[in-house]
């Protein structure tokens, strides 16, 4: 597997998300604290497989979340999100 | 550095060869190596990637390999004078928290002894640095003692970039994610300050004998 292939796009954790919020999230869209840049999770950075997941900003690369599951636990850091805006489900 | 692809064809033929041979001797191999896989662990005889960001390109002309912090004269090295330092191969099984294990992996490098060797501090931990911003924290005592290495061959090649070439840290006895890719240097410091993963989720220690994977474990 190349390196390129190891990107995936937020669809990837579009059932993670769905697990944390209880409802579809890849319509939402997040602001880059780093960049200011705004994406829809769909179309951002994944790596998947990493310990967690690691959510990148597609234009500067920076860490927009990281999502940890384990032991019946989920830990989210959204410090690299400056703002999350999704629709009532 | 010369290849040796004669060893490379040996290797795979070999791999080939325990392919084969699962079947037949499987379970008695596992047996065997059992006290040697910490619990929740199996045996892997690939090398998977783990990789939180892209790979970064990395420059040997101007890569640098850093001691700083709690240090009066911050320490720094080139690639050349890095790769000039007395160094060892290490044959050493390693653990990911992913729970996969590879036993006998081979690496050259260098001691973190010889790089802190002379090194007066009041520090009790660390923080190993990467490009890319990675971080990951150790205490001391963990990576002195013939306890880590900085390495940059793998198996007898130089590192691949996907397993964190030109240099990556190597700490066996910790889970594999405090063997950080693509290391640049080391911090030292009095306190502990949580690397990448340790922040969110992952245990401030690591120990695949104990199992300790999240906080709390
Ligand atoms: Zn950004």
């Amino acid at each position: 597997m190349s390196v390129d292939e190891r990107k995936l796009d937020g669809n990837a954790i579009g059932g993670l998300l769905r697990e944390i919020f209880t409802m579809e999230m890849t319509a939402a869209e997040t602001t880059c604290a780093g960049c200011g840049a705004i994406n829809a999770l769909g179309r951002v950075d994944v790596y998947m497989d990493a310990p967690g997941a690691v959510v990148r900003c597609p234009s500067c690369e920076s860490v927009l979340m990281r999502i940890v599951h384990g032991r019946g636990r989920y830990w989210v850091d959204l410090t690299g999100t400056r703002c999350l805006e999704f629709a009532e489900s | 550095m010369r290849r040796l692809p004669g060893r490379r064809i040996l290797r795979d033929t070999q791999r080939l060869m325990g392919f084969i041979s699962r079947g037949f001797k499987g379970k008695r191999r596992d047996t065997a190596s059992s006290s040697r896989v910490p619990p929740g662990q199996y045996v892997v005889n690939d090398f998977p990637v783990l990789s939180a960001g892209p790979t970064p390109r990395v420059n040997l002309d101007q890569w640098t390999f850093s001691i700083e912090g709690e240090i009066d004269e911050p320490k720094r090295w080139t690639w050349k004078e890095l790769a000039a330092l007395p160094s060892e191969t290490v044959i050493k099984d390693i653990h990911c928290v992913t729970k996969w294990s590879k036993l006998d992996t081979s690496w050259k490098g260098v001691s973190v002894d010889v790089l802190l060797q002379g090194v007066e501090t009041a520090a009790e931990f660390t923080t190993i640095f990467s490009d890319g911003g990675y971080t990951t924290n150790v205490p001391l005592d963990d990576i002195t003692g013939n306890k880590a290495w900085v390495v940059y061959e793998f198996d007898g090649q130089p590192l691949h970039p996907e397993h964190g070439g030109p240099v990556r840290f190597l700490v066996p006895h910790l889970y594999f994610w405090k063997s950080a890719k693509w290391v640049r240097g080391i911090r030292l410091q009095k306190e502990e300050h949580p690397g990448f993963w340790e922040s969110n989720g992952y245990n401030m220690y690591g120990d695949p004998w104990r199992e300790q994977r999240y906080w709390g474990d």
